[in-house]
Formats: C-alpha cells, sequence, structure tokens
C-alpha cells in the first residue's frame, strides 16, 4: 500500500501538488510512481520563468528501466525548481513527497487547484492498478 | 523479392488466422495523406545479372585513376592490416550489442573508438557513430537546439563554407522542425567566414556551425568564431575532418571554452573511398550535454562480481525507451566502418596520424605551387588551408576534366553548381599516397591538355591536304 497523504492533490498521470502559503504550488511524483519506476538516475528539471500550460511535459524522470514525462497539473509559470536532484536523484525515490519535490509552478487563476483530484479519488486509482 | 521465405499459400494462411483480408489491410492506420504515392524517380528493378554487369563497369570507371578529388571524401593510404582484421567473423556479422554479456569484443572496441574520437577532438564525450557527416550535422543541430535552453528562436548560423551536400540534407532533415538554416556568406579573398564581417548583435540564435577545414580546404579562424558565438548565447558546433585534427588545434580548445558539439565524416579514418560510401559519422560533445546526444553509447562499468566489463548506456535518450520523444530516431551505428576506423587508428598511432596529415598538407602545397606556376591557373584563396584548395582556370573545366579523365586522372570538384559567383573553379586536394611523380603527371597532363585546346580555339587552322 503506498503514502497518499490526505492534504495533497494528485493527477492521474501520478503528480502530487501541495499549495503553499504564497499560493505557489508544489509539485512531486507520487510514492505509487517512484515504486514503479524503479530507482531514478537522472531527472530533466525545467527553467524557471518557463510558461506551461495544463498536460505540458514539463520534466522528465529517468530511472534505470524506464523514463517518464511529468506533465504540469495546471497552467502557470515555473517559479522554482529542485537543484538538488541534478545531484542526487534518488531524493524522489527516498522522500517523494517532501525533498524529492520537483518544481513549483505560480498558477495562471489560483481557482484551478480546486479542480484537482483528492487523496480518495487518487487511491481508488491506483488501487485499480495495484490490484 | 525472392529472399523471403513465405510461399503465397503461407501468406494466405497467415492473414486467415488474424482475420484480416491482404497485407495492405495492416497498415490501414496510416492516414491516406500520408501514404507515399510510390517512389517514381526510383526505375524498376535488375535481375541479378544485369546488376552485376552494371555495377562491374561502373567499378572499373573508377578503378586505376590517379584520382585528386576531394570534397568531403578523402583517399588515403589503408594499412593491409586493416580490412584483414575488420573482416574477420568475429567482427563482420556482430551486430547489435544489446545484450551485453555476448558482445564484450563489439562493445569493447567501440569504447575504445569513443575514447579515440573524444581525444582527437579535445571533448569530453562520442557516440558509437552516427551514418555520415551529413546526418551528423543534422542530427548536431536538432542536439543543440534540443540542448540550448536559452534561445528561442531555432535559428542555426549556417556559413556558405559548409560543404554543399551536408548543407542539403540538414536542411531536407531539419526544416520541418521549423529549424532555419541561415546562411553566412564568405569573404572572397580569405575563401572564410570574417569574424569582422559578424553582426555585432545577431539577435536570438541558436548555434553557429563552424566547419575546419571548410569545403575549399581553407582554415577558419575558429578562435575568434567560438568565442563570438558564446558570446551571444550560441552554442558551437564544429563540423571537422579527423585527419586533420592530428595537426590542428581540436575543437575542444576552440575560444575561450570550446566547441560544444563535434561532427563530421571518419571516411578518411581506415575506410575507402569504394565510389561514394558507405561512410560513418562521428559525434562528440561536452559533458554537460550528453544526455541530447544521439546515438548508441558504450559505457564502462562493473558487474555483480566486480569484473570490469563494457555495455550500452544512458538509453532512455533512445527510441526503443523514449519512442517519439527520442533524441533521434537512428537505432544502429555504422558498427563495421568504425571497427575498421578504430584497428587504422591503432595501428597508426598519434604520431602515424600527424605524419599522415602533414604529409597530405605538404603535397597539396606542392602541387599548389605547381599548379599555380601554369599559364592560365590561379589560386583562388589566400588563407593557409590543410589538403585541399580552389583554383580558377582560363579554359572551361569541363573539358579539361573530360581531356584529364581520358588520361585517367581526376583532376578535382567543379564548384561552378554550388557556388556559381566562383565560374570556372575546380576544387583540388593531393594526400600522402601521391608521390613527387604523381604531381608532375598532373601538372604536365595539364600543361598539355591546356595547350591543345587552346590550339582549337585559335582561329588560324592549317588546311589539311
Amino acid at each position: 500500500m503506498s503514502n497518499i497523504p490526505q492534504e495533497l492533490r494528485f493527477t492521474k498521470s501520478h503528480e502530487w501538488i501541495r499549495r503553499e502559503e504564497d499560493d505557489t504550488l508544489t509539485i512531486g511524483i507520487t510514492d505509487h510512481a517512484q515504486a514503479l519506476l524503479g530507482d531514478l538516475v537522472f531527472v530533466d528539471i525545467p527553467e524557471v520563468g518557463e510558461e506551461c500550460a495544463v498536460g505540458d511535459d514539463v520534466a522528465v524522470v529517468e530511472s534505470v528501466k524506464a523514463a517518464s514525462d511529468v506533465y504540469a497539473p495546471i497552467t502557470g509559470e515555473i517559479a522554482a525548481v529542485n537543484e538538488k536532484l541534478a545531484d542526487t536523484p534518488e531524493l524522489l525515490n527516498q522522500d517523494p513527497y517532501g525533498d524529492g519535490w520537483i518544481f513549483k509552478i505560480k498558477p495562471a487563476d489560483e481557482n484551478d487547484y480546486d479542480g484537482l483530484m483528492d487523496a480518495d479519488a487518487y487511491q481508488e486509482i491506483i488501487a485499480e492498478d495495484e490490484s | 523479392m525472392p529472399f523471403i521465405p513465405h510461399t503465397e499459400a503461407e501468406v494466405r494462411a497467415m492473414l486467415a488466422t488474424i482475420g484480416v483480408e491482404s497485407i495492405e489491410d495492416l497498415f490501414d492506420e496510416i492516414p491516406a495523406d500520408l501514404r507515399s504515392s510510390g517512389l517514381k524517380q526510383v526505375p524498376d528493378g535488375l535481375s541479378e545479372m544485369d546488376i552485376s554487369r552494371l555495377m562491374h563497369t561502373r567499378a572499373d570507371q573508377d578503378s586505376r585513376t590517379l584520382c585528386f578529388a576531394g570534397a568531403g571524401a578523402y583517399e588515403h593510404h589503408i594499412p593491409a592490416a586493416v580490412w584483414e582484421i575488420t573482416t574477420r567473423g568475429e567482427f563482420y556479422s556482430a551486430y547489435t550489442p544489446y545484450q551485453a554479456e555476448a558482445s564484450q569484443g563489439t562493445l569493447q572496441l567501440l569504447y575504445e573508438y569513443q575514447t579515440m574520437m573524444t581525444r582527437l577532438t579535445g571533448m569530453d564525450v562520442s557516440n558509437a557513430s552516427l551514418y555520415d557527416g551529413a546526418s551528423a550535422l543534422a542530427e548536431a543541430v536538432l542536439m543543440a537546439v534540443r540542448a540550448n535552453r536559452k534561445s528561442r528562436t531555432k535559428r542555426i548560423l549556417m556559413p556558405r563554407t559548409v560543404h554543399p551536400a551536408y548543407r542539403k540534407v540538414a536542411h531536407t532533415i531539419v526544416h520541418n522542425q521549423g529549424i532555419v538554416l541561415e546562411e553566412l556568406d564568405y569573404d572572397p579573398q580569405g575563401g572564410h567566414i570574417d569574424p569582422a564581417s559578424l553582426p555585432t548583435d545577431p539577435g536570438d540564435a541558436t548555434a553557429l556551425v563552424i566547419p575546419q577545414p571548410n569545403f575549399f580546404g581553407v582554415l577558419e579562424d575558429v578562435h575568434a568564431l567560438t568565442d563570438w558565438a558564446h558570446q551571444h548565447n550560441m552554442l558551437v558546433i564544429a563540423v571537422v575532418n579527423p585527419v586533420s585534427l592530428a595537426i590542428l588545434t581540436p575543437p575542444g580548445e576552440w575560444g575561450e571554452r570550446g566547441a560544444d558539439i563535434v561532427c563530421g565524416d571518419g571516411q578518411p579514418l581506415g575506410v575507402p573511398l569504394a565510389s561514394g560510401g558507405p561512410y560513418f559519422g562521428f559525434m562528440c560533445c561536452r559533458q554537460d550535454y550528453v544526455r541530447q546526444m544521439p546515438g548508441r553509447i558504450i559505457g564502462r562499468t562493473t558487474d555483480l562480481e566486480g569484473k570490469s566489463g563494457f555495455t550500452l548506456t544512458l538509453q532512455a535518450r533512445e527510441q526503443h525507451i523514449r519512442r517519439s520523444k527520442a533524441t533521434s530516431n537512428i537505432c544502429t551505428n555504422q558498427g563495421l566502418l568504425v571497427t575498421a576506423a578504430t584497428i587504422h587508428m591503432a595501428l597508426l598511432g598519434s604520431r602515424g596520424l600527424e605524419r599522415v596529415a602533414a604529409a597530405s598538407h605538404a603535397n597539396t602545397v606542392a602541387l599548389s605551387d605547381k599548379l599555380a606556376a601554369l599559364d592560365g591557373v590561379h589560386k583562388v584563396f589566400a588563407r593557409p588551408g590543410f589538403h585541399e584548395a580552389v583554383f580558377r582556370f582560363d579554359l572551361p573545366i569541363e573539358d579539361i576534366l573530360r581531356a584529364l579523365s581520358a588520361q585517367s586522372i581526376v583532376g578535382g570538384v567543379m564548384l561552378m553548381d554550388d557556388y556559381p559567383e566562383l565560374g570556372n573553379c575546380l576544387l583540388v586536394r593531393a594526400t600522402e599516397t601521391k608521390t613527387v611523380a604523381d604531381l608532375e603527371t598532373y601538372v604536365s597532363s595539364l600543361q598539355r591538355i591546356s595547350e591543345r585546346l587552346q590550339a582549337k580555339a585559335s582561329p588560324v587552322q592549317p588546311k589539311m591536304m
């Protein structure tokens, strides 16, 4: 059973989203996703200031057996990226919801956050995967 | 198609099993507007007997000539041992080394090839080869667009001194991706891209391509060009002759930071001219960009027992993993030619390669001096070159070349089609394969031909009794 923090939002493509106090959104990939990928060897992070539309492939996570796109869950601008992933991509495996965050978005429309899936809905999706 | 083992009955049985009417139906996923309408310019096939005869005739045309033509493919001596070893069954029939445990021999050789190329070019990483120099340049352009995150425009500055065939191939491959190849014109005196003529504000451009030597054989001012490009946030793509690197400054040491991507054709390293191919392309880059580099990359690692071994690495860039997001659609390399090139470089060593380069340069200088001394022949560009030079002739080049070929001499390559402004010019090269006697033969034949052609043009003809 993978870890699904209740206070976060999620996407079908296994990204998690946390709303920060300054209304930026921190995004990473879920415990379920990192377990499926295996040991991560490289994370291709976006540039700060890049504009992205919802659904754009914004980052790439590469493991020993696969390379997967990470999608922007919301339209906005990249506000920050986790530089530590360049040297220690394994942070994503070890602490996917904490130190393994990938990038932060400043949303174009703050209300878009409310449309994102909650923890229970995500739980159902991966229950199908895990069964 | 005589080599497909299935009979018509077997094909029908297979189609019936999967419930499909015809083979054509298996392709119905491809939209009608994307389908090819057939290869109209390709003539009908020939029988094995006819093709064999045609190829023998063609081969005869190319053999036993004294060749002074270069333009991207160069005649160098290949020690007999090179192809003796390359054609051994173990190397000759080795295929794709996806299964590392069964391919250590091939992988080790490719790793050594990569090592040699990085040493020659002064770069950090090399791939295991591409198809040829022209497509290698196209791949380098695509790579620069991916790697240069600071640039938004996909403008590539492409000097006219880059090989015309390379520029055409690059255009074919990249233009549908919205990449624009902007031409930079050359200085008519020097035959190079004059750094002083470059704009002080070129705007947002992704990369500058720098050939060395360039298509005319002339040496570019690589340090000034590299620094200019880097000052304006462009990546530098070097297109180089691998033999010349034995005596010229390698691209890794150009300007302050060195070139970012290096590519070219590896034919001069142990691959015969073979009427135009196959050759192989090489590509090297800085460590920062390795994940954007296409093609196979061999790495060295240790196995579970701690023993050293070789394997394909960084495969997540390749299309068998990333599919449409891969760095390239290439899924192979020119393994056999790379084998020959690696053995060639190993046999020659760095000093041997230096001597080949120096002898080629010296012979071209000697030939240039002799040619420039002839009436009606003029050296076009003032700047120093590697092993090729451009000459303008007063008499029509086609007539001269035809007359030379009647003497089994290939005089050089005409430039008029790609450089109409140069007019009646020839690109001539001499490598270490030419003796003093060879140069004399060329020059004296040229002299006799010129006299004969001029006599023909004379208005007073002797009456024949």
